[in-house]
């Protein structure tokens, strides 16, 4: 691959820094590792954790390899599948107090109330959920 | 190297998840990914068995955590135990605290080798006596019995962290420690077990805003007021909790600059730091992220004074690595008790050790042949290139599956422990 390099550049080899040489160098490899990535899933955005692979990701169920924020996000999508939950939260909302800087004891429901159009697409379960009743709408 | 080692490869039943030398080195803790906890004690100096130096033997073993069921959540909690950290011992017992993603426990390990014989209600056998029937007292006595090592929960310490606990560190102060998710940082007080105070809270208003997750935080080792913690975007922030009860603003910021025309897809996913780790000097601090292991002088924001590569070769696979998940590891890193060497895993059983002093590296390999008893060492290559020499391996022969993700170095001697997936080694230096 490093013969490939000097074919494609010779410009920039001339009258540089040798230490600026080898981190072209270094670059390179990431950046035809990136193209062949992108080569096997066109769908995949920009930033890391674009949509269609990581999806794939959230139903294999491998938590590790999802990307963290997508990982986040299936938690919250998972406070509101209980409609237990969801009636509760919505109590609660009615009383609610400015949160603290106190200790987040409980946060299990969490405060913020779902509305239909914050719901993403539901994940497949790892254990199927006996409340599995299909989307709110 | 090529020294002379003392070497010891212990089975463990399951996934080996954390290994953590305790403050003088006589003890030896693993988790696992079964829950469990086992403890490795080293044997004192025996002049019958002069070779028998040095070895750690298994002193005791417990169920530390049970998986859970998150009904609410409709998710599995698992056994899995993240981190180990011991407390500096203050009487007989020891103290750890283990933690999986969700609870955190502290555990009394204590020894019991007397047992009081001679009851006046009870049996030998434990069953109790009729009182009616006693007609004389006597004075229970103590007698001598076999070793038995107990450990006890003591505290649990539970309910408060929503997304997965990934660091948890023993404060200087020895009253108080840390425990961080991806989100949130925590301050507990050893004894009170229902309430802990939020130090650290990067959680945006949105979800859709958040750009970074806390990948790693470790107090101080002198000053109780200072902590770290690292991001997945390759940043440390170093906190101090005299300045505001809240330490969301940090006090110190250390990132490296990055060439913006050198970014590619996966420059962010390396650059997320997967363990930070303070020298014992309390000067230096040491992060790893997916490539290199970074030395930053505490007094200097701008850039890392030490960066050391563990498996740069690696730079042109990182598309299949990406593929099976393996760019996404944690590997963890360590100071030897001088500060003078730092070690770190890497795949195919290989581990780095470098020399901060002569500036050496060497790359060594945890296998069975390595566990030979007083078998040196021999130093591995990879090679990267085209022509391959006898004793190098090739790139693309490496075992991905085999990864040193945990090691530890006794606080003071050259030993090393080296988890191997769900083998522990142990290497010792014959020369101390």
């Amino acid at each position: 691959m490093s013969q490939k390099q000097e074919e494609e550049n010779p410009a920039e080899e001339t009258g540089e820094e040798k230490q600026d040489t080898q981190e072209k160098e270094g670059i390179l490899p990431e950046r035809a590792e990136e193209a062949k990535l992108k080569a096997k899933y066109p769908s995949l955005g920009q930033k890391p954790g674009g949509s269609d692979f990581l999806m794939k990701r959230l139903q294999k169920g491998n938590y590790k390899s999802l990307h963290w924020s997508v990982l986040l996000c299936v938690d919250e999508m998972q406070k509101y599948f209980d409609s237990g939950d969801y009636n509760m939260a919505k109590a609660k909302m009615k009383n609610k107090q400015l949160p603290s800087a106190g200790p987040d004891k409980n946060l299990v429901t969490g405060d913020h109330i779902p509305t239909p159009q914050d719901l993403p697409q539901r994940k497949s379960s790892l254990v199927t959920s006996k409340l599995a009743g299909g989307q709110v709408e | 190297c090529g020294r002379e080692l003392f070497s010891w490869q212990l089975h463990c039943a399951d996934i080996i998840s954390t290994v953590e030398f305790n403050y003088s080195g006589d003890l030896l803790a693993t988790g696992d990914k079964g829950g469990r906890v086992v403890i490795f004690q080293r044997e004192q100096e025996n002049k019958s068995r002069p070779h028998s130096r040095g070895e750690y033997n298994v002193y005791s073993t417990f169920q530390s955590h049970e998986p859970e069921f998150d009904y609410l959540k409709s998710l599995e909690i698992e056994e899995k135990i993240n981190k180990i950290r011991w407390l500096p011992q203050q009487n007989a017992a020891h103290f750890l605290l283990s933690t999986n993603d969700k609870t955190i426990k502290l555990w009394k390990i204590s020894e019991r080798d007397k047992r009081a014989e001679g009851y006046n209600l009870k049996d030998e056998d434990g069953r109790l006596r009729d009182p009616f029937r006693i007609t004389a007292l006597r004075v229970p006595i103590l007698k001598p019995m076999d070793l038995m090592v107990e450990a006890s929960p003591r505290r649990i310490f539970a309910n408060a962290h929503t997304y997965h606990i990934n660091s948890i560190s023993v404060n200087s102060d020895h009253e108080t420690y840390l425990s961080a998710d991806d989100l949130r940082i925590n301050l507990w007080h050893l004894e009170i077990t229902d309430r802990s105070f939020n130090i650290v809270d990067i959680k945006p208003a949105n979800m859709e805003e958040l750009t970074e997750v806390i990948t790693a935080a470790e107090f101080h080792p002198h000053q109780c007021n200072v902590f770290v913690y690292s991001s997945s975007k390759g940043t440390i922030r170093l906190c101090d909790m005299r300045s505001s009860a809240l330490c969301d603003r940090h006090s110190k910021f250390f990132e490296e600059p990055e060439d913006p025309s050198s970014r590619s897809f996966f420059s962010e996913i390396i650059s997320s730091i997967s363990d930070v780790k303070f020298s014992h000097s309390g000067r230096y601090m040491m992060t790893r992220d997916y490539l290199s292991v970074k030395v930053w002088d505490l007094n200097m924001e701008s850039r890392p004074v030490e960066t050391h590569q563990v498996h740069e070769y690696l730079r042109s696979k990182l598309c299949s690595l990406y593929e099976n998940d393996c760019i996404f590891d944690k590997f963890e890193c360590c100071w030897n008790g001088s500060d003078s060497a730092i070690m770190t895993g890497s795949y195919n059983n290989f581990f780095r050790m470098f020399d901060r002093d002569t500036r050496r590296d060497v790359t060594l390999e945890a296998s069975r042949e390595s566990s030979k008893p007083r078998a040196s060492l021999k130093p591995r290559k990879v090679c990267t290139g085209g022509k391959r020499r006898k004793d190098e391996i090739s790139v693309d022969s490496l075992d991905f599956n085999k990864k040193i993700l945990h090691t530890a170095w006794h606080p003071v001697d050259n030993v090393i422990a080296v988890a191997a997936t769900n083998n522990l080694y142990i290497f010792q230096d014959k020369i101390n």
